[in-house]
């Protein structure tokens, strides 16, 4: 007796084919939004001359981080900017930073829901296994049809794998947040709005920070990867000489993309440590 | 126990079921069940069974027992940080088992203030902050509830402290914090859960008596929770005894040593009632003054005042003990132009040898609570027993 396949793969197309003709409109919405978004961030990063941007970030880095990781941005920044990589390293920045800012604001109010509803962390639990386990590639076909081919759909994927330690982490911090306290706040007559901004949230920020850093990391290795479908930036560079087999020009922009991503690691945890 | 005091709070058949089915253990509680058979037959644990007792206003109230006899559960239910399983807890003619969750905000914002084990001060919060809680809560303006909280500070001998963070203080001080967090709510219980537990012997006996001192001062409604009977003894006007969820006895300090319920309160108690061996004279003070049988009226009431107490021991040349002169009648021998003071005295008092076993004189603690006199086989006035020199006695040979 043979058993039928279950057609799976084709269920899943014939319900992204329907999503796609069904909110097409609500698709380019997000698409024309998002891509004037990235347009003008890029165009005003571009606007400064490469010099003052260097300078900028090197005094944000010393403000929060000191002199060492003021000096090492410095160093870092003046490499990729002798590399002739300083264009597609501005793409990448803007497209982490773009992701990483929807992102959160997607996952601050679902991590904070998880933490404060056990039946809604029963849900949202394994969506999130499901979210960081896929492949990441996995993403980029779905996004083609939904936002088309190029920085939009680099995005979406992005937010999609990089979104769930931010809801983990806040809502781990949430929890974390010892009995005592909330029987405390509890005790004077807090309400759940009070209970929420004047001890939940302030007690579970270094965590939530350490999700925030973790998303940052994962939006820039995705953003790399989302080359695939066209988005530019550092990626597109690994991937060109992938393709014309050029392995210096290939660790040329692998070295900004990690230059990038130590300092973007750096700046947040300084961030951290500060509150 | 004087039955006509005002009521604050008062608590009817209360129970607590932990688990699914707390009907079940209910019914069988009904019949008669105690908790580990509960347990054994439904799985539910009878945290507390039908407690009844009342809170009279301004008196502090320790619910006394071990660990798992419910104490903790028992202060949670009052402000329903624990919801009940069935009975009623009435403060102000509100039933707090059935308000509503915005009725029950109210309530707890007007009623209660809670200090707790472990302190459980915000970290991320000031001195100052973690003191104005309650009143930022409730929505008090800034400038008053920042002036409260201060108050409330110095009450608590924290000033020059408002800016430093809780992991700056020693458990001590934090403790203060939490009681003047408590203190600066101004709601009208104050609900203490093992509040001195977590500190060291030395620094607990401080904070019993500052809280002592500071009650004498407020008279605030207080039930303060405790396993340590030594601390019941000190600080409480009555002891609530618990054990496995029920109440065993309910008396003041005096009632449960002399007059125990059961078995469980005789042996309870016997690692403090070293009384039997100890005798009127270990708990005597000095008389810090007598009158003597020729002074006058005016005499009398002028050491009287000097030394702040309302009745004075009179004894003839040999210091034999004549009687007691109270400050009313010495005022009414000098509105009635007597010079001496002799017609006045009263005999309406306790007089006990030196060598009279402590445990007796709980009892004769009246309440008009005259020292007793301490004296010897020629009738002369050693000194005095006062009440609270007895507990102090027994609570340090308890510490022995």
């Amino acid at each position: 007796m043979e058993i039928p396949r279950i057609p799976l793969g084709d269920w899943i197309e014939s319900g992204l084919t329907w999503l796609t003709s069904e909110f097409s409109m609500v698709t380019r919405g997000i698409s024309r939004f998002t891509q004037t978004g990235i347009d003008t961030l890029n165009s005003s990063l571009f606007w400064l001359p490469e010099w003052a941007l260097l300078g900028l970030i090197a005094l944000l880095c010393w403000r929060l981080g000191g002199t060492r990781l003021a000096i090492g941005a410095i160093a870092g920044l003046a490499l990729i900017w002798n590399l002739g990589l300083w264009e597609p390293m501005i793409e990448t920045l803007t497209l982490v930073v773009f992701a990483t800012l929807v992102a959160i604001v997607i996952a601050l109010p679902v991590g904070i829901a998880a933490a404060l509803s056990n039946r809604l962390y029963r849900v949202i639990m394994p969506i999130l296994d499901f979210m960081q386990t896929m492949p990441a590639f996995v993403y980029l076909i779905p996004a083609i049809p939904f936002f088309g081919i190029g920085s939009v759909s680099a995005i979406f994927a992005t937010v999609i794998f990089s979104m769930p330690p931010a809801i983990r982490f806040t809502t781990l911090g949430i929890r974390q947040v010892p009995v005592e306290l909330i029987e405390a706040a509890d005790a004077y007559g807090a309400t759940r709005g009070q209970k929420l901004f004047k001890v939940q949230l302030p007690l579970s920020l270094p965590t939530v920070m350490a999700g925030i850093n973790q998303t940052i990391m994962l939006a820039l290795s995705m953003v790399v990867i989302a080359a695939m479908i066209g988005a530019d930036g550092l990626g597109s560079e690994v991937w060109r000489a992938i393709q014309r087999l050029r392995p210096g020009d290939g660790f040329e922009a692998g070295i900004a993309v990690v230059i990038l991503a130590m300092l973007l690691d750096r700046l947040t945890q300084s961030l951290r440590k500060t509150r | 126990m004087d039955e006509t005091r005002p009521v604050k709070i008062k608590v009817r058949g209360l129970s607590k079921v932990f688990g699914k089915h707390p009907q079940k253990a209910i019914e069988l509680r009904n019949q008669g069940m105690k908790r580990p058979e509960i347990l054994e037959k439904t799985g539910q644990t009878l945290g507390l069974s039908n407690i009844s007792f009342d809170v009279y206003e301004g008196e502090l109230l320790v619910i006394m027992g071990l660990s798992g006899s419910g104490k903790s559960t028992l202060i949670r239910c009052l402000n329903r940080l624990i919801e009940t399983t069935e009975g009623e807890i009435v403060i102000d003619g509100e039933n707090i088992p059935t308000l509503k969750e915005k009725a029950l905000l109210e309530c707890r914002r007007r009623h209660f203030s809670m200090v707790f084990q472990n302190f459980a001060l915000f970290p991320h919060r000031t001195v100052q902050q973690n003191a104005e809680f309650g009143l930022e809560i409730r929505g008090v303006e800034k400038a008053e509830r920042h002036k409260i909280a201060h108050d409330s500070l110095k009450q608590v001998g924290l000033e020059g402290w408002e800016d430093a963070y809780p992991n700056q203080l020693s458990g001590g001080m934090q403790q203060r914090v939490g009681l003047a967090r408590a203190l600066a709510n101004d709601a009208t219980v104050l609900l203490m859960d093992e509040a001195f537990s977590a500190l060291d012997p030395l620094i607990r006996k401080d904070m019993q008596q500052e809280l002592l001192q500071l009650q004498s001062k407020m008279q605030k409604t207080t039930v303060f929770i405790t396993h340590d009977l030594d601390e019941a003894l000190n600080i409480g006007d009555r002891i609530v005894l618990l054990k496995d969820g029920e109440v065993v006895q309910i008396g003041t300090p005096e009632e449960i040593l002399t007059k125990p319920a059961d078995d469980y309160v005789r042996r309870f108690i016997e690692g403090v009632d070293r009384s039997r061996i100890l005798t009127a004279e270990s708990a005597m003070r000095p008389l810090r003054s007598t009158a003597r049988e020729s002074d006058g009226p005016r005499t009398a009431l002028h050491r009287m005042r000097d030394h702040a107490i309302d009745s004075i021991y009179v004894v003839d040349r040999d210091r034999r003990l004549l009687g007691l002169l109270e400050v009313d009648a010495a005022s009414r021998a000098i509105e009635e132009g007597s010079d001496s003071i002799i017609p006045y005295l009263t005999q309406d008092f306790r007089k006990v040898p030196m060598d009279e076993p402590l445990h007796n004189l709980f009892a004769m603690f009246s309440e008009k609570s005259f020292p007793i006199a301490v004296i010897d086989q020629q009738e002369q006035l050693l000194g005095v027993v006062v009440k609270g020199a007895v507990l102090d006695e027994l609570a340090r040979a308890g510490e022995q």
